[in-house]
């Protein structure tokens, strides 16, 4: 059976004939959009508890009625893990949630924490027929995918995805975030032997040391890999390819095929003045030692530095978790500081909405380009250059020009620089052979995954430079998809 | 989870550990680095390999209690377990015959210093080891160099054992001897600073190990990052060897006491 043939197969089940019936579309198309209920902002920006609280059921189901289970949804070509959307919504709308989730989880290895964080503006919603035809806004797919996944969480019911009979076929897998541990739930149910290696002490990735408890908790997270372990894939801490084992000593130990999903690892600065003065670091470093280091809680040993006045450098999602951090550590003034203007931002709209209802600052239109310490070496102020806009560039946004002699200072003890990140050179480095661009990504076939050396594929930010969860998950599947055929080929 | 198999105080303030850890002790090389975390609560450090043994799959650390967490690590005891270990981080040591090479170790240092004077010379290079410490009481490891070297150089601040001075008057009586190659060293900062200030002047190629500040200890985190010849470098990728003449010790000097006035109490 094709794709095609199974969704249509799917949809036309008697239960979901009589649901579609049960309404006219009118009907469904005058219902607005049900909007996910969030905790007091005030409130909220002094602790780490989860912003946004989920739909009630009687609001899941609500929004899942607003779904007209359209017969080509286009949805789902938004989707780069090919969630069957509309199933797992029309289960929603009858009631039968834990069979929602089981649909999720066919596809979707974290179904929980794509319902949180994935851009669903960018991907499904953007497809979805009230977006394209209708001009309303979309079904809530993100909020529907993450009431789904936290009902069956929280039923205790979690329902464990078909595994095939083991064919006995050893498989690594780099790196447990998102692209890894995608992999590792599509080749497990396939039937390899797969161990996932981490180089660090905990699982996850950048769902652990990168996106913040607030918009991610960690409990969430943990489920999640849970299920994964259930289904057979075994987890290796503390261990480094490349460096604690080798490419050769992976072969010798029996694994035929290598998923190299190890991240994009090196935080990038901006090579001005002062960048490293003490209170100067990455949004990596200060994030990993939050949100994987717990460094905020007195009971943990890692230090982190609280800064009073604390300005974040950079307009994307990884700025905004960072600036929405430090306001819970007690900054009295957390700013975004953007070279270009608001519109440009790559964050996520909601992102910036929930930062600007938490008293975060937005000085757009300004470059730093200088950062100037005390006598111990400490950053106590930052020069910034104020900007204009010009022409598009090749990005298609409008390029920031610097106003020639407009240069303000602005007094900070911290500053964040979120301005995007390279990939880790530690397999490129140890894998001989492999082929990079001249950034260090990996070079793959965009159809396979498949890097110059055969058995070798790769995904994530290490072949893509700095993506989202949803996109590298999406690396994940295609991978497994390519590394079996390719497997059972020999 | 790696088991401590044997404790020794070489002095009251520094402890070796041997600890189980079989695939970094067939990896690791001189020069190399594990990052360790003692406690679910535990912060990670940086710490550079001292030995290992392949046949009984171990490796050797050496440490000195500084700050909370060494306390914690040097507070285990045998049969017990370092929570996580992870590694060989870094880049190996470069070896080949220099010639004439000066190893230069203070404090800790000393540890790590061990297996690149190993490598040194039996790469064939005339190695002479200059060790200090503050006192008698601090040398450490002074046989197993005198195995490895030909020659061993002991400077005391107090002059309580082998010369009185600092470890840059040890350097500088060989300088003024005889022809230098290249120096090595591994100290703490302020030392290496000087070392590399008196071979600077003598215009001979000098190489420090250097231990800073990190977290992940892969290059993620950016914690480490040091000035190298007016470029920001990171120690735990792009070291943990750089070349000693072109690193600005001021600036790593500063950065080293990034957390001392949070530094949380154990």
């Amino acid at each position: 059976m094709t794709k095609e043939e199974q969704i249509a197969a799917l949809r036309s089940e008697p239960w979901r004939e009589t649901l579609r019936k049960s309404m006219k579309n009118k009907e469904r198309t005058d219902i607005p959009r049900v909007h996910m209920n969030e905790l007091d902002a005030t409130y909220r920006s002094h602790n780490k508890e989860e912003v946004n609280t989920g739909l009630t059921a009687e609001q899941a189901q609500q929004e899942a009625k607003r779904c007209l289970d359209c017969p080509n949804p286009t949805c789902m070509e938004g989707c780069p893990v090919s969630i069957n959307i509309p199933t797992f919504i029309k289960n929603i709308e009858r009631g039968e949630f834990l069979e929602a989730a089981r649909t999720l989880k066919e596809t979707s290895a974290l179904p929980a924490v794509c319902g949180r964080v994935c851009p669903q503006e960018k991907q499904c919603e953007s497809r979805c027929i009230y977006t394209l035809k209708l001009k309303k806004e979309a079904v809530g797919i993100g909020n529907l995918e993450r009431f789904a996944a936290d009902f069956e969480r929280e039923s205790g019911n979690i329902s464990v995805p078909e595994v095939a009979a083991s064919n006995g076929i050893k498989i690594a897998v780099v790196g447990s975030g998102p692209a890894g541990l995608s992999f590792a739930g599509d080749m497990v149910k396939r039937g390899y032997d797969v161990t996932v290696f981490e180089a660090l002490h905990e699982i996850g990735g950048v769902l652990k040391y990168g996106i913040p408890e607030f918009r991610l908790p960690n409990h969430i997270v943990d489920v999640e890999i849970e299920a994964l372990r259930l289904m057979g894939v075994k987890f290796v801490l503390n261990c480094i390819i490349g460096k604690t084992i080798s490419y050769e000593d992976m072969h010798t130990d029996g694994y035929k095929g290598i998923f190299a999903a190890s991240g994009a690892g090196l935080p990038n600065f901006m090579d001005i003045p002062g960048e490293n003065l003490i209170g100067v670091m990455s949004s990596n470093e200060y994030l990993t030692r939050v949100n994987l280091m717990d460094a905020a809680n007195p009971e943990t040993d890692t230090p982190v530095l609280q800064g009073k006045n604390v300005a974040v450098i950079g307009g994307g999602n990884t700025a905004m978790d960072s600036v929405r951090t430090a306001r819970r550590l007690g900054a009295e003034r957390a700013i975004i500081v953007y070279r270009r203007s608001e519109e440009e931002m790559p964050a996520r709209l909601e992102e910036v909405k929930h930062a600007k209802e938490e008293g975060i600052e937005f000085l757009t239109l300004h470059n730093p380009i200088e950062y100037i310490g005390n006598e111990r070496g400490r950053v106590v102020q930052m020069k910034l250059q104020k900007m204009e806009l010009g022409e598009a560039d090749a990005s298609g946004r409008r390029r920031p020009i610097a106003i020639e002699g407009a240069i303000e200072t602005l007094d900070i003890d911290e500053v964040i620089v979120s301005v995007g990140v390279s990939p880790n050179p530690l397999i490129p480095r140890a894998f001989q052979g492999l082929e990079v661009t001249r950034w260090g990504t990996i070079i793959v076939n965009e159809e396979s995954m498949q890097s110059a050396l055969p058995d070798v594929f790769a995904g994530g930010d290490i072949v893509r430079g700095g993506a989202t969860v949803i996109l590298a998950m999406g690396d994940g599947r295609k991978a497994a998809a390519a590394m079996n055929d390719y497997l059972q080929s020999k | 989870m790696n088991k401590i198999v044997s404790k020794e105080h070489f002095s009251e303030n520094v402890i070796k550990l041997e600890v189980e850890a079989p695939l970094i002790a067939r990896a690791r090389k001189a020069g190399h680095f594990v990052m360790v975390k003692v406690g679910k609560t535990g912060e990670r450090i940086p710490l550079t390999i001292a030995a290992a043994d392949t046949v009984k799959g171990t490796i050797t650390l050496v440490i000195q209690t500084v700050g909370g967490s060494s306390k914690k690590l040097c507070a285990l005891n045998e049969g017990d377990y370092i929570t996580d270990l992870v590694g060989p981080l870094g880049e190996a040591t470069h070896i080949e015959n220099f010639g004439t090479v000066v190893c230069a170790g203070g404090g800790v240092g000393v540890a790590p210093l061990l297996p690149i004077v190993e490598a040194l010379h039996k790469a064939g290079n005339r190695v002479i080891v200059v060790l200090a410490a503050r006192s008698k009481d601090l040398v450490i490891l002074e046989n197993q160099m005198k195995a490895n070297a030909d020659e061993v150089i002991v400077m005391t601040d107090d002059g309580t054992y082998g010369t009185k001075g600092l470890v840059t008057n040890g350097v500088e009586s060989v300088i003024n001897r005889e022809k230098v190659d290249m120096c090595v060293t591994i100290g703490p900062a302020i030392m290496m600073k000087f070392v590399s200030l008196l071979t600077k002047k003598y215009e001979i190629p000098t190489v420090a190990s250097l231990n800073t500040i990190m977290v992940d200890g892969t290059g993620m985190c950016g914690a480490c990052r040091i000035t190298v010849g007016g470029k920001t470098k990171f120690v735990c990728v792009d070291g943990p060897e750089f070349d000693a003449h072109q690193v600005d010790f001021d600036e790593m000097i500063l950065r080293l006491g990034a957390y001392k006035e949070i530094e949380k109490k154990d």
